[in-house]
């Protein structure tokens, strides 16, 4: 009787394990948000496809030519000798040069098309973010807008979004899944990644270098409104008389993690120039 | 095997020590290979130095540190001394006698000190003028290539003194002979790493 | 009180809260007191080891035939044990890293952030430093000159100087444990984390020192191979007859002594930064963090290939001689093995597709990394047609053997995935780039290690390892590694970083408990290892095989006694094919007794190797913790070690022809009492080490 109702746990078990695995990939690529993001999904598929049937034939052989050719099955030939075939060779060496060659196109491709220095072709100008790593901390900076916010990435739905990468402290690197790869930050250099996101949500972002005790909580949301929810965000920011001021600024530069998003309602002039000259000079 | 057979590039012993000669097939090859990888530092920090060149930060740069005259002596010094183990290598091969080998030795080791204290006086005015590693990027570089060469020349030398006491204490045995040929090679490749630190470096020193 | 007097130039930095007894005395949390557990069973290690060597009166002996050998067997030994020392720590670690990631979803766990760190660090420069690198380095000592037929390796005295480099250099990993801390700055130690500005503590200066005197070590047991292959092998040994393992050994060999002293530079320059004040990789004053990543992955990559390799080498071997048949392709799979060396010297941008170069880089480094997959894939394939119309048998060595083949398959998939920089975007950093390397790295080199641990082990000391925990253990090695590294990959591929030391989402939750239970298991894989040992040496009366060839060998190794007598071979074999012992077997008789014996010289054991291995490790020691005496002291007592070894004279010993031919008859007289085995029972007691010859 125990054995009996054992069973459908037994099988429920991993099925429900399978369920709530699959929900893990919500958060990735697969489930892409942005044109960049669903670039690379898709490439994922494309390669994956052809690397099935260059691994299939190992996954498959292998085993079916040692059980084959056991010691214990007297049916099988045995050719102690036999050592070579050009037939084999050609067979070995010639598709998978040729599936290499055609895969290289297809990384030639689309390493350019996804390039992340690459801007997005859009008919409306792209939105120029300012990020800066820190510790342990992102730091977004709306030049244009003159606002910035921390751990809180705001972005319209269907505009390009230009962020310019630097750290104010070691290297670090942003990551967002669901929009676009990764890009180092390292200081006193400016990188760049070109992301764009198609529908309203929250993606998580986050630095994946290593950077000390706090980085566990280095995490941050990114936020995709419409366009005209945007421009509300913009202006609630610019009204809650939160200036990045010097106190302000000192604070930020200090090795923390800081429990809430931040929104600065101004920010000073050149204030990303600054941080790149400053992060070169003797401490 | 015959006595000519070639066991290794370089000057070697066929001809007058057959025996040795047969010996010396591993352990010079093996010192050879040995000189590779730490070509391959060298390489490494010109590459680092090449990188790091424009990093002066507003500090001293090649115009205005190097003093090609010096460096032009030092590289005379440094070529001489390399003809002169050349002598102690003939001399060894063809059994000239001791007193001939240790003179060739003892004028090779004035020369590679001749060398060092230029180099260490190159470095002291370089300190005087502000030109120190902490300074810059491009500093730290200069002296992280340049200086270990001279410790290999330093080094060198002491190995020389080394090989004087050995061939007085042993005379020419077999593994008397081999550390030369081992020790000649060092000195040579010396030599050519500093050809190449005088054009890489030093000649930067002219473009104004 | 240490801050006045002399105890500053004494001891340096050091203050009682470097030993983490008196921090877990003071701050008794759960993650102090691992640490300070964790040094306590270093000390009593250490102790217990003492007490027993002295106990049993095994001093001399321990010192004058193994610590002071430059036997290249003994030397293997021992480079084996200190790896499987090593393992059993890291793993350790890697267990507790699993653990606390499945424990720290949504609250903080066990171990604490830094603690968290300095685990991940010591786990990565552990396995690659020092048990990949001893565990191949000690494969090759063992077997390489054996198969080449010679008598030793070209530099007797320098292979037991790099052996105790490693071993310095491993116990300076073993004294971070128990004084002061470690790097918190991974295995690869990038600045400028790793510089003083950010790290001021002796964390990243123990990880300096000790991986310096470690690729030191290994830059000189290069040059020592390659040129063994190179000068020493016996008569009719051409180098298209050689073995396949000495052809990966070569390609190794070389491999290190142009890769090694990249990793010498990158952290001597480093060292310069924090030691000095010098400015390569600062964020200030022109340092530039990217030629570090540069000169690191110069080394990095061709030393994937270094730690790879050997485990091929182990394959050929093992595919050829338990599926009775000649190796496939051996032409092919030597050129495979020279492509995979070159290429491996063109793809190390692969490992920061992400520092913002152009796409035009990104893409030819990506395209080079794919070609790498076509030589490795011939391999496979050569194993495949290896076992092609053979008779496979399907001993411990073979079943890693194939579980390899069909593992690295999956690692080479998701290797083509990252090598798309477009795609190592999404995933570089994460947990799935640390599922890659380890299925990589564990049926690349792991599995082929333990593969020519049970191969070889007869050879080694004369009896068979047991088969059933041989069987339990390899079982545990392949389940534990796909429950612990598939779902890393999914984690990854939603984004999880690695070094993460907590997860805010328990969305994750399923697939880390997974994943520490494969941990588990792993360790139950090590742990049955360890009982097949003593099981073996228990019944090893049993099982022995001194006549020496319980596989129907086919290389030279196997046509000498087990163990083999110091020399190794009592007359220079002569070789005429690729598989001399097999062919010999079955054209005439090979243990034939050759008219007259000749005396053997052969290296006497020299104390200079501990020497220097210790004193390095002092003078590392001394320089962690700024106590400049101890480092110039050092410095000053190498030099003097080395000088007065080079006036050392008689540095040989003899065996005079009646020792040799006493030792060689005695192993004739049991070759011709030991029965002939079939190749049915050669997994039981029957197996007395001469096969049965049917042509």
């Amino acid at each position: 009787m125990k054995v009996s109702r054992g069973r459908p746990l037994l099988f429920a078990i991993p099925l429900l394990f399978v369920l709530s695995g699959c929900d893990v990939l919500k958060l990735s690529v697969m489930n892409y948000a942005g044109p960049i993001a669903a670039s690379q999904s898709h490439l994922y598929v494309i390669v994956g496809i052809v690397l099935v049937f260059v691994a299939g034939p190992v996954l498959l052989l292998t085993p079916l030519i040692a059980w084959h050719y056991r010691l214990s099955n007297k049916n099988s030939a045995f050719r102690p000798n036999w050592n070579f075939s050009w037939t084999l060779e050609g067979f070995i060496w010639i598709p998978p040069i040729g599936i290499v060659i055609g895969l290289g196109f297809v990384l030639w491709h689309y390493t350019h098309t996804l390039d992340p220095y690459r801007p997005i072709a859009s008919n409306l100008p792209a939105l120029k973010v300012q990020a800066v790593g820190l510790d342990w901390k992102w730091l977004f900076i709306y030049p244009d807008q003159r606002i910035a916010a921390v751990n809180q990435l705001f972005i319209p739905v269907g505009r390009p979004v230009h962020i310019s990468l630097t750290s104010g402290t070691v290297m670090q690197a942003l990551l967002i899944p669901q929009l676009a790869g990764q890009i180092y930050a390292m200081a006193g250099m400016t990188t760049q990644l070109n992301l764009a996101a198609s529908r309203p949500g929250v993606y998580r972002g986050e630095n994946t270098q290593f950077n000390g005790t706090g980085f566990q909580n280095e995490k941050f949301n990114v936020i995709a409104l419409s366009p005209s929810d945007y421009d509300r965000w913009v202006e609630h920011a610019r009204a809650s008389a939160h200036p990045l001021d010097a106190a302000a600024y000192a604070e930020l530069f200090r090795k923390s993690s800081p429990p809430q998003p931040i929104v600065f309602s101004s920010v000073p002039q050149r204030l990303f120039q600054n941080i790149l000259v400053q992060s070169q000079e003797p401490r | 095997m015959s006595a000519n057979e070639i066991k290794h590039a370089g000057l070697n012993l066929g001809d007058t020590d057959e025996l040795t000669h047969g010996q010396a097939g591993s352990a010079v090859f093996g010192f050879w290979v040995f000189l590779m990888s730490d070509a391959v530092i060298f390489a490494l920090l010109f590459a680092t130095y090449g990188v790091m060149l424009p990093a002066t930060v507003g500090g001293p740069t090649p115009a205005s540190e190097y003093k090609i005259l010096s460096a032009f002596l030092e590289t005379l010094t440094l070529l001489t001394s390399s003809f002169t183990f050349g002598m102690v290598s003939v001399a060894m091969k063809h059994g000239a006698s001791r007193r001939q080998l240790l003179s060739w030795m003892g004028v090779t080791l004035v020369l590679g000190a001749a060398f060092l204290g230029m180099e260490l006086h190159d470095f002291t005015t370089m300190f005087g003028d502000g030109a120190y590693p902490t300074r810059s990027g491009y500093l730290s570089s200069f002296f992280a290539l340049v200086p270990l060469h001279g410790l290999h020349v330093f080094f060198g030398s002491v190995w020389i003194i080394v090989m004087m006491v050995q061939v007085m204490t042993f005379g020419l045995d077999a593994r008397v002979k081999i550390n030369i040929l081992r020790l000649s090679l060092f000195w040579h490749f010396l030599d050519i790493v500093w050809i190449a630190i005088f054009s890489v470096v030093y000649l930067q020193g002219l473009i104004r | 009180m240490m801050t006045q007097g002399i105890w500053p130039a004494v001891l340096g930095r050091f203050d009682w809260h470097a030993l983490p007894f008196v921090r877990a005395w003071e701050n008794p949390t759960a993650s102090e007191i691992i640490g300070a557990g964790a040094a306590l069973l270093v000390i009593i290690g250490a102790v217990v080891v003492v007490v027993l060597i002295t106990r049993l009166g095994k001093w001399r002996y321990l010192w004058s035939e193994w610590l002071t050998s430059l036997d290249h067997k003994k030397i293997g030994i021992m480079y084996i044990v200190l790896a499987f020392v090593m393992l059993s720590r890291a793993l350790i670690e890697a267990v507790l890293i699993r653990m606390q990631q499945a424990a720290a979803i949504d609250n903080a766990g066990f171990i604490a952030p830094d603690h968290f760190a300095q685990l991940f660090s010591t786990h990565g420069s552990i396995m690659i430093f020092f048990m990949a690198m001893p565990f191949l380095v000690g494969l090759i000592n063992y077997v390489m000159p054996l198969q080449i037929g010679s008598r030793d390796v070209a530099f007797p005295l320098l292979n037991s100087i790099s052996l105790w480099l490693t071993g310095g250099a491993a116990g300076l990993m073993m004294v971070s444990l128990v004084i002061g801390e470690f790097s918190t700055g991974g295995w690869s130690g990038y600045p400028p984390y790793t510089e003083l500005a950010f790290s001021p503590g002796v964390g990243p200066d123990y990880w300096i020192w000790a991986v310096t005197l470690g690729s030191i070590g290994s830059t000189l047991t290069g040059i020592n191979f390659a040129v063994t292959v190179y000068k020493m092998r016996c008569p009719g040994m051409y180098l298209m007859r050689m073995p396949l393992f000495v052809w990966t050994s070569l390609c190794t060999s070389i491999l290190m002594i142009f890769a090694m002293p990249a990793l010498t530079v990158a952290t001597a320059l480093l060292a310069l930064d924090r030691y000095l004040g010098f400015h390569f990789f600062t964020n200030d004053l022109g340092g530039n963090m990217m030629n570090y990543a540069n000169l690191f992955w110069l080394f990095g990559h061709p030393e994937v290939y270094i730690l790879i390799l050997p485990a091929f080498g182990v394959y050929s071997e093992v595919v050829s001689t338990f599926s009775t048949k000649q190796l496939y392709g051996y032409t092919s799979l030597v050129l495979a093995t020279m492509a995979i060396a070159l290429l491996s010297f063109t793809v190390w941008v692969h490992h920061f597709f992400t520092m913002g170069q152009n796409a035009d880089i990104n893409a030819v480094f990506g395209i080079a990394t794919m070609t790498i997959g076509v030589p490795t894939g011939v391999k496979i394939y050569d194993w495949i047609w290896t076992m092609f119309r053979g008779q496979v048998r399907f001993t411990v060595p073979m079943l890693y053997s194939l579980a390899f083949m069909m593992t690295f398959v999956l690692g080479g998939f998701t290797g083509i995935l990252l090598a798309f920089p477009p795609l190592d975007y999404l995933v570089h950093n994460t947990l799935f780039l640390v599922a890659h390397f380890h299925n990589m790295l564990i049926p690349g080199l792991l599995y082929g290690m333990l593969a020519g641990y049970h191969y070889w082990f007869p050879k080694a000391f004369g009896f068979r390892l047991n088969e059933k925990w041989g069987r339990i253990s390899f079982a545990c090695w392949v389940v534990g590694f796909y429950i612990a590294f598939m779902p890393l990959y999914v984690l990854g591929a939603a984004g999880v970083a690695r070094r993460t030391q907590g997860m805010f989402d328990p969305i994750f939750r399923p697939w880390f408990y997974l994943a520490g239970v494969g941990a588990l298991i792993l360790v139950a894989a090590l742990g049955a290892l360890f009982v097949q040992l003593w099981v073996s040496i228990r019944e090893r009366d049993a099982n022995g095989v001194f006549a020496g060839d319980p596989w129907d060998g086919r290389g030279l190794e196997w046509s000498t006694s087990a163990p083999p007598p110091e020399y190794n071979y009592a007359c220079i074999p002569r070789v005429h094919g690729r598989d001399p012992f097999f062919d010999a077997k079955r054209r005439d008789d090979p243990y034939a007794p050759p008219a007259s014996y000749d005396a053997i010289e052969l290296p006497k054991s020299s104390m200079t190797g501990p020497m220097i291995g210790v004193v390095g490790a002092a003078t590392a020691f001394g320089l962690v913790w700024h106590m400049w005496w101890l480092t110039i002291i050092g410095v000053l007592a190498i030099i003097a070690t080395v000088i007065a070894r080079s006036f050392a004279r008689h540095v040989h010993q003899i065996f005079p022809p009646d020792e040799v031919k006493r030792t060689e008859r005695r192993w004739l007289r049991a070759v011709a009492e030991a029965t002939p085995t079939s190749r049915e029972v050669e997994m039981t007691s029957v197996n007395q080490g001469v096969a049965e010859v049917s042509s």
